[in-house]
């Protein structure tokens, strides 16, 4: 394998607090060396003048829908499209079909990503068998193969008992248990957030409380339990401050925001506007501003997608029968930054909770620029506008709420084990 | 004045002028339903689809009545006749539909926005009979027909509505139709069946039934619909028309030329007694009869009302 040199662009590597116009030599598929004007010889030069030169992004949730349900999206398209958007690493949602609670389709995922992908790709085991909230999965077995952490996500664990159980069995693996808060007997049928938009609409509302009794809950289990608790797409104002308490007083706690919680509210719903469907759903102001908040003073860990494509026909139905979900992987990037525009968080926050923290959450060796690294880099283009049509998307499906969005920054060039695989 | 709407998806999309211009039209083709020859034809030629997903007896019936009386040829689709039970979209059913060149499909069905939906997609005209709990337009105006009828004016005028307001289409529809004209509106209703924001639509919630009905001069009652409600809402019948029913005794707290109504179907005994029901004060026979009426207006004006020549 050759080598590659990136030259004059802005590095920014949260890991290693850099933020410098350096070179980067890449030797091997892994990083061998940042250094301003580096006068070594490669044989391949990048000019990355006026971009920037970060660790490829993580994205902690993703829903591949391969195996099983492949006309929504596969492992192939969802890379593609992970690598559009700057995303060198996903891991990945159980809720297949089969379900990713055994050694096979755990392995089938690696395997198919490793040779036809273009993202790695981290495949989190389910917690229980069959995603039926009964027995839990062979976690052992599951993290030996590459599993990296447990979720029933889109199912809350309703019964404590094994929630808890789940948590000390993951964690006799060193592998966190990632919660779907979710009381569903509060849940009750709704279909939106509950409030005013719900009321005028007619539409049946989730109430917040829906989200905020199960994290309470998890919370608890963690910290009864002393296993590590990640909380998904955080939403609501109140789980965000539950976290940050939580966190204060010790508990092994981590959570993760989507970009449309920190960027859409319930109103993106009027006009039945099913790509605004999803779960947790869009909430109200207060919710979008504290979520702001746990970004800016880090309650929140890390920016996760929730990438869930949908086919057209599971979103050009009625509101209250369309799918739950939008995609994400190839607007997560420019929405972060627009909270950097914003004042938000700043730059180097902004890429840590899009590489380094999800890494560190899920204890992968991605996400940092470090010397010996595996080359994986995403090359930015922080100035450019685009407008997002979802037509041309990457994955195979467009159900986005931001169509017809202006985004600002996008990734020019992606590279995987210092090998492009993306390039606008 | 013009009206420029080919679809009648919700009060929401009127303003006062059109309101009352729907009114005024509605009572140009009240007299003819009191004709020998209840027959006119305005619509000949043209053709109406009602599109039922929802079980409905009062609403169709009225809306067919309206369609036939204006002669045009009116098609009813029922549930239980339609290709939904074969698992067809509703986007699929209506376009099949409207392959056969109808001018208006008139269509309740049970998700919210799903005409909103249909009017998206088709391209003939769409009417409102019901969606979900968002809108049911016809019903408003129906409604503002008879207050205008027996009170001569609706604005001014203190409107109760008691009931279920987080499952009722009705509610939605006659605040802001109401609002609209002019007229204040109080809801009241067990905790449990009071949406969130509702308020913000244009209504004061009174905290008792005794409240609500003070020198009321409309006292509209609502529905309760168990079987769509589930248990959690209320305990019991019993306790809820305690509570919450209109009786010959609570009636009294309203003005003494206060009108009744009801958009029914009714639970005598429940939500109404039937004293009150059947007593002096009720107009909810007005309001079916009236339906007719205000259901031809509408139709005339969504297939070209004036627009149109009359021959």
């Amino acid at each position: 394998m050759g080598s590659t040199l990136i030259k004059n662009g802005r590095i920014i590597d949260p890991a290693n607090n850099i933020d410098a116009t350096l070179d980067l030599l890449i030797e091997n598929g892994r990083i061998s060396k940042i250094g301003k004007s580096l006068a070594t010889q490669a044989s391949e030069v990048i000019d990355a003048s006026g971009l920037w030169v970060t660790p490829g992004l993580v994205d902690m949730h993703v829903h591949l829908r391969d195996p099983g349900l492949e006309y929504k999206e596969d492992i192939i398209s969802g890379t593609r499209s992970a690598a559009a958007g700057g995303v060198t690493s996903i891991a990945c949602m159980p809720n297949t079909r089969p379900i990713i609670d055994n050694l096979a389709i755990c392995r089938y995922i690696i395997n198919k990503a490793q040779e036809q992908g273009s993202a790695n790709v981290f495949p989190i085991g389910s917690i229980t068998q069959g995603l039926k909230g009964e027995i839990l999965s062979e976690m052992g077995e599951l993290k030996a193969g590459g599993c990296v952490a447990f979720s029933d996500d889109g199912l809350p664990v309703v019964s404590s008992e094994l929630m808890r159980r789940a948590l000390e069995y993951a964690d006799t693996f060193d592998a966190p248990i990632i919660s779907h808060a979710e009381d569903l007997s509060l849940v009750a049928g709704g279909v939106m957030n509950d409030g005013l938009v719900a009321t005028e609409l007619g539409l049946k509302g989730i109430p917040w409380v829906a989200e905020d009794a199960m994290t309470a809950r998890d919370i608890m289990l963690a910290e009864y339990t002393g296993g590590h608790m990640h909380m998904a797409h955080v939403s609501t104002r109140g789980c965000v401050e539950m976290v940050r308490q939580a966190k204060r007083r010790g508990v092994r706690v981590t959570c993760e925001a989507a970009p449309h919680h920190f960027t859409l509210t319930d109103e993106a719903v009027r006009g039945y506007n099913t790509n605004a469907k999803m779960n947790p759903p869009l909430r109200s102001q207060a919710d979008v501003d504290a979520v702001r908040a746990g970004l800016a003073d880090g309650t929140i860990d890390a920016i996760a997608t929730d990438h869930a494509p949908h086919h057209i026909d599971e979103k050009n139905v009625e509101f209250a029968i369309a799918m739950n979900g939008i995609v994400g992987l190839e607007t997560m990037l420019p929405l972060t930054l627009k909270l950097v525009e914003e004042g938000v968080i700043d730059l180097n926050r902004a890429i840590a909770l899009m590489s380094c923290r999800p890494a560190a959450v899920l204890g992968i060796d991605r996400g940092t620029l470090s010397q010996g690294a595996v080359a994986d880099i995403a090359l930015i283009d922080p100035n450019l506008v685009w407008e997002v049509v979802p037509e041309k998307l990457l994955s195979k499906s467009n159900n986005t709420p931001f169509g017809g969005w202006k985004l600002k920054g996008v990734a020019v060039r992606t590279l995987l084990g210092g090998k492009t695989v993306f390039e606008r | 004045m013009k009206f420029q709407h080919r679809h009648v998806l919700g009060i929401k999309q009127f303003n006062a002028e059109e309101l009352n211009f729907i009114l005024d039209t509605a009572e140009s083709f009240k007299e003819i339903n009191t004709r020998d020859i209840k027959k006119v034809p305005t619509l000949r030629g043209k053709t109406i689809v009602n599109l039922f997903f929802e079980a409905s007896t009062r609403t169709r019936t009225s809306f067919e009545i309206a369609g036939k009386r204006l002669s045009a040829d009116t098609v009813n689709i029922g549930a239980s006749s339609s290709s939904v039970v074969k698992g067809e979209t509703l986007e699929d059913t209506a376009r099949n539909i409207e392959a056969m060149h109808p001018d208006i499909i008139v269509m309740r069905h049970s998700a919210s926005g799903s005409c909103d939906y249909l009017a998206a997609r088709i391209g003939c005209s769409v009417v409102n009979a019901g969606d979900g709990t968002h809108e049911h337009p016809s019903q408003a105006l129906l409604d503002a027909f008879t207050i205008r009828q027996h009170k001569g004016k609706i604005a001014g005028l203190k409107v109760a509505i008691i009931g279920d307001i987080t499952h009722s289409r009705v509610v939605r529809s006659n605040i802001d139709c109401l609002n609209k004209l002019g007229a204040e509106v109080v809801i009241s209703g067990p905790k449990t069946m009071l949406p969130p924001g509702i308020e913000r639509l244009g209504c004061r919630v009174a905290p008792t039934l005794a409240e609500a009905l003070k020198d009321a001069d409309v006292v509209m009652m609502l529905r309760i619909q168990l079987e769509r409600q589930g248990k959690s809402l209320i305990p019991s019948l019993r306790e809820y028309s305690r509570y919450f029913g209109l009786n010959e005794t609570n009636l009294k707290l309203a003005k003494t030329d206060a009108i009744v109504m009801h958009p029914g179907p009714m639970n005598r005994g429940v939500e109404i007694s039937t004293v009150v029901a059947d007593g002096p004060q009720s107009v909810i026979l007005d309001q079916v009869e009236n339906g007719v009426a205000v259901r031809m207006a509408l139709l005339y004006l969504a297939a070209g009302g004036e627009k149109m020549t009359e021959d």
